[in-house]
């Protein structure tokens, strides 16, 4: 059973229960019809569950043992966020669904994690690069979300906020570290930037979900994170000695659930087990 | 912040509640029980006054990391041993918000880590600004030469140094 699923703040008077305002901000969600809630904790969780499968096929494999751990950890992390996620959304929509369905009972058009996060991992640079530009984007989202109306988002993004710093202090890093060291880690990282560069666009292109949130106010038009984004991003690169890739305006649509070929396969090894024996449990 | 931990509001009942939770090791770190790891946020007990017997106890608990692999094993003790201890009808809720900092680590915690060979987290400089990355003293020569080798460690709780002076590894409970 999910820690989260009996998610009660009985006598708990910090966070009122039935907020649709933010009391520590005084921002108010305007009405919610059809709960954009639902879509866009999905979103969120999907982004999450999608990258820590990614970083967990490095588990065994990483270069040195220290970086297997980190992608484990991170990917634990990531896990934790999926796991509050989906059961708020499970919650919301409250049809009986749990969040192992959600995970492992759903089909690639169904998911809306960005395009970036299934992207194949290739060597260790190109998972840097991956996940430095997500973590930078996570950041700028969850420091404006965890002001949220919505309470269970802003508690979520509080509280993913801390462990992100952590993420992105280890990305970032290690995008230097790989960018201004040799020869070959510098065209590695350069050719991963190069090469994931124009999945960025989908992070501040609004989808439905974004829409609906925008609109029902409890989250921030991602058109917003843009220039903050860069802001933090290029200090990085430019220590990193790396060129910063000319802007693709192509539209990805990982959001409105349409995918690159990468995801299935992903999904067909994460889901095999609950696909096949439905409801197994251990 | 720590309204659950003032021990002048606590009925007895409670009291007894918070002593036998801090026999609850933290299975990761065992010398750390979860009190002493500041992750018990509340213990309340809602009793009615005409049936004194249909009490429910509801336990509140922060996780430390999110995806913690602890936690539920954490929520499943505190259970046995309320149980064992003969509590009946106990819930135990997740507490998200605020979210967990290493500063509610007691004093005594941050003791028996060292003792333990884990060195203690920094302190944090503001909630706002994180945390800061003074030299971490090596739990076992106390020098303060030491070298972190990984963000990550064995738990999501721990970083990876080692020490420059007497040349051992170990295990720093990180600042979060």
């Amino acid at each position: 059973m999910s820690p989260y699923a009996a998610h009660a703040d009985a006598g708990n008077s910090k966070r009122p229960q039935a907020a649709a305002s933010n009391p520590a901000t005084g921002t108010r969600c305007s009405s919610l019809p059809d709960d954009p809630r639902f879509g866009y904790a999905l979103h969120l969780g999907d982004n999450a569950l999608v990258l820590a499968q990614r970083l967990g096929e490095w588990v065994g494999h990483a270069p040195e043992l220290e970086e297997d751990l980190a992608f484990a950890n991170i990917a634990l992390d990531l896990i934790g966020q999926t796991r509050y996620l989906f059961s708020y959304a499970a919650e919301l929509e409250g049809k009986g669904r749990s969040e192992d369905d959600l995970a492992f009972r759903r089909d690639p058009h169904e998911f809306m994690n960005l395009n970036l996060v299934e992207q194949p991992n290739q060597d260790f640079g190109h998972t840097i690069v991956r996940q430095f530009l997500f973590d930078t984007w996570q950041l700028e989202l969850f420091e404006r979300l965890q002001a949220s109306c919505e309470t269970r988002l802003a508690e979520l993004a509080a509280k993913a906020l801390k462990e992100t710093r952590y993420h992105w202090r280890f990305s970032a890093g290690w995008l230097v570290r790989l960018g201004d060291g040799t020869q070959e880690s510098h065209r590695r990282v350069q050719d991963a930037l190069d090469i994931l560069w124009r999945f960025t666009h989908e992070f501040f292109t609004p989808g439905d979900v974004d829409r609906a949130a925008t609109h029902a106010r409890f989250a921030p038009d991602v058109a917003t994170l843009r220039a903050p984004w860069l802001a933090r991003v290029e200090p990085a690169l430019q220590e990193a000695t790396l060129i910063r890739p000319a802007d693709v305006t192509h539209a990805w649509h990982g959001k409105q659930g349409r995918h690159s070929e990468h995801l299935g396969h992903l999904l067909a090894g994460m889901q095999y087990l609950q696909r096949t024996y439905p409801g197994a449990q251990w | 912040m720590m309204d659950g931990r003032v021990n002048a509001s606590r009925t007895s009942l409670e009291r007894d509640i918070w002593a036998l939770l801090s026999q609850v090791p933290d299975p990761e770190i065992p010398v750390l029980d979860v009190v002493a790891l500041g992750i018990i946020r509340y213990v309340h007990v809602q009793q009615d006054p005409a049936a004194p017997q249909a009490r429910s106890i509801h336990v509140g608990v922060s996780p430390t990391y999110t995806g913690c692999p602890a936690t539920e094993v954490i929520h499943a003790a505190i259970r046995g041993k309320l149980a064992a201890a003969g509590h009946a009808n106990v819930h135990v809720d997740t507490v998200l918000f605020p979210p967990w900092s290493s500063e509610w680590l007691t004093g005594e915690a941050r003791a028996r880590l060292s003792e333990y060979g884990i060195a203690p987290p920094a302190r944090a400089r503001s909630l706002r600004h994180g945390c800061a990355e003074p030299a971490v003293r090596c739990p076992r020569c106390a020098s303060t030469q030491t070298q972190r080798v990984s963000e990550f460690g064995s738990t999501p709780c721990k970083a990876s140094y080692r020490c420059l002076a007497c040349r051992e590894p170990f295990e720093y409970f990180k600042c979060i």
